[in-house]
């Protein structure tokens, strides 16, 4: 059944609707409520959507319980391709809960959260943006960690990273949600504006068994990769010096020393290496940069440190 | 006047951008200015670029106070200027969202890192702000309440109005709060429009900022009387939304009074023109933000009333 949550007239005959389709089946009250679409330009969830939602569909006899399925929160940027809401300055994850007397998106992001609080866990899946790729990850502040950890273990990720809390993130989708005890996992997988399917169909098993532990689900489930934890390791930023062109010579998931050579920032016009980019720590690549175009600053990798020796 | 470049940035495709800073006096860092940080910061640069004449008149007649330094820098995104984006060119990052900024992180942080090292120091802050919101703003100066800035400061602006604001979680990454953390007394002047010139209201926050300027003893200039400021809270103000969506007629303009019941605006259906709804004011008072575009959608924020 597909609800509407959200509807504001726009100017010119349409209205902005954000939707969600509910697949209830059997006695049980437990809900996950899968989320995507937050930021237009990132479009992994929107498979990984689909893919849970028609199988349950082929196979709702074994499905016990209540899966809410938002596909698009902001349904104007992904229709535009762009990453914020359009005619809105703040990045819709900034504004979270949001008010039902201000600006338009506080009004949509106050219904959303009224829709999504109560789920007995939430899941929401962005896909980094157009410029860096990342392998399928669950990201937790370190004040929810502890409540987070388990579920995020079963979502058949490669890497959980445990970061800082920052004021700023406190207006996420995500730090409201768990505020109010309604479990929420950020994933991050992919990159923005395309589809892996690989990656989709890893984070679907994944979603599989978070619903057979949560006794949503009674089929089969593949097994799920233990994830690397970020506890106790460092992450190494790699960011360009200068500007130019990055290619890459490391790929995404190899393990590298400190100083070895992952890529080249070149200069098309002078046809010079004008960085040569080496790993800034000993660890595995988590984070590569996809869109080839720097200035000083880019980030090109993240490369995740092993454990230091005695812990 | 000294023009120096504060901090420059190379970019595969374009001549390298450069942050400039006009400085003025010498001595003690008395006061920075910062206009424009996105690229549609018209009226922003253009207020800085009057105090820049006004403060090259003032230098040469010897009216600036002794031991004190003031430094203007009109624009720091002309980068997005030159192309017609609000945002940072290549990634659409906003540079004020980044504060206090970092050296060894991505772009926009480290611009934001390499002005606020210039920034430090100053005694008092002013940033000439546009607003999230699309709309015109009756000119104001704002505060980012962090405890650490008396607002009673604001009066020396002789604006009509004063407003403290409470900050939220993304306020945290703006130059103006981070400013006072680092201790800088840091206020932000709204001189009405953004991507185009209002003459008459740079008028105002040039002559409110020369005004600060006076009676903090940094400057000794002449300008035209200024309001006794009504320093409030911004929670205590009004926020009209529309209830419809269509094109917009506003009828009030900014500043005026208003009584309770009195129709602001009114809202027609595009297609066949009917009325569909009248935007009425639930209380009395002094409009200082009005939304300005012909389309709006409902749910709008299409006015602001000072109770």
């Amino acid at each position: 059944m597909v609800r509407t949550i959200a509807s504001i007239p726009l100017a010119v005959h349409e209205h902005l609707m954000i939707q969600k389709r509910r697949i209830q089946n059997g006695n049980s009250k437990t809900r996950l409520s899968l989320v995507t679409g937050t930021h237009g330009d990132e479009l992994e969830g929107q498979y990984l959507a689909y893919m849970v939602g028609s199988f349950i569909d082929e196979h709702i006899e074994q499905f016990d319980g209540i899966l809410d399925i938002y596909p698009a929160l902001n349904p104007m940027g992904i229709d535009s391709i762009m990453r914020g809401i359009p005619m809105f300055d703040l990045d819709m994850n900034r504004v979270f809960p949001g008010t039902k007397d201000g600006t338009t998106v506080e009004v949509i992001c106050s219904s959303i959260i009224d829709d999504i609080a109560g789920s007995d866990v939430c899941v929401d899946v962005h896909s980094s943006n157009i410029f860096l790729k990342e392998i399928p990850q669950i990201r937790v502040s370190v004040p929810t960690a502890e409540t987070l950890m388990p579920y995020a273990k079963m979502l058949n990720v490669d890497f959980v990273w445990v970061h800082e809390s920052a004021t700023v993130l406190e207006s996420t989708l995500a730090h409201t949600l768990n505020s109010r005890g309604t479990k929420t996992l950020v994933v991050e997988m992919g990159v923005g504006m395309r589809i892996t399917k690989e990656y989709c169909r890893q984070l679907f098993d994944g979603i599989l068994n978070l619903m057979k532990e949560l006794g949503m689900w009674k089929g089969e489930t593949a097994a799920v990769r233990e994830p690397v934890l970020s506890i106790g390791r460092e992450v190494g930023f790699v960011n360009s010096d200068e500007a130019g062109i990055f290619v890459p010579c490391a790929d995404f998931g190899d393990n590298v020393k400190r100083g070895d050579h992952i890529g080249d920032v070149l200069d098309p016009l002078t046809s010079q290496v004008v960085e040569k980019v080496q790993a800034v720590c000993d660890g595995m690549i988590f984070t590569l940069r996809e869109y080839p175009v720097v200035y000083g600053g880019s980030l090109l990798a993240r490369i995740l440190q092993p454990k230091k020796e005695g812990e | 006047m000294k023009k120096k470049t504060l901090f420059s940035l190379s970019s595969p495709y374009r001549e390298q951008l450069e942050v400039i800073g006009y400085r003025f006096g010498s001595g003690r860092k008395a006061l920075a200015i910062v206009g424009a940080m996105r690229g549609n910061e018209v009226q922003q640069m253009y207020v800085c670029s009057r105090m820049v004449q006004a403060l090259k008149k003032l230098e040469s007649e010897g009216k600036i106070a002794e031991d004190c330094e003031i430094m203007v820098i009109p624009c720091i995104n002309y980068y997005s200027m030159n192309i017609g984006k609000r945002f940072w060119a290549m990634d659409n990052t906003d540079i004020n969202r980044m504060f206090p900024g970092y050296n060894l992180g991505e772009t926009t942080q480290r611009i934001a890192d390499g002005v606020f090292s210039q920034l430090q120091g100053y005694e008092y802050g002013i940033q000439l702000a546009s607003f999230y919101q699309r709309g015109i703003f009756l000119p104001h100066v704002k505060l980012m309440d962090t405890g650490f800035t008396d607002a009673d400061i604001m009066k020396d602006f002789g604006l009509q109005f004063g407003i403290i604001r409470k900050p939220r979680p993304y306020d945290t990454t703006t130059l103006n709060y981070n400013w006072q953390v680092w201790e800088t007394k840091a206020f932000s002047v709204y001189a009405n429009a953004t991507d185009e010139i209002d003459v008459q209201a740079a008028d105002e926050a040039v002559n409110a900022i020369l005004r600060f300027m006076n009676t903090r003893g940094i400057v000794s200039a002449q300008t035209p009387p200024g309001y006794v400021t009504l320093i409030l809270n911004e929670s205590n103000t009004e926020q009209i939304q529309s209830e419809s969506a269509g094109i917009f007629f506003r009828q009030a303009q900014i500043g005026k009074t208003v009584e309770r019941g009195e129709v602001l605006g009114r809202i027609y259906d595009p297609f066949d023109g009917e009325l569909v709804s009248e935007v009425r004011t639930p209380v009395s008072g002094t409009v200082y933000f009005a939304y300005n575009s012909p389309l709006i959608n409902a749910k709008t924020v299409c006015f602001k009333i000072i109770k």
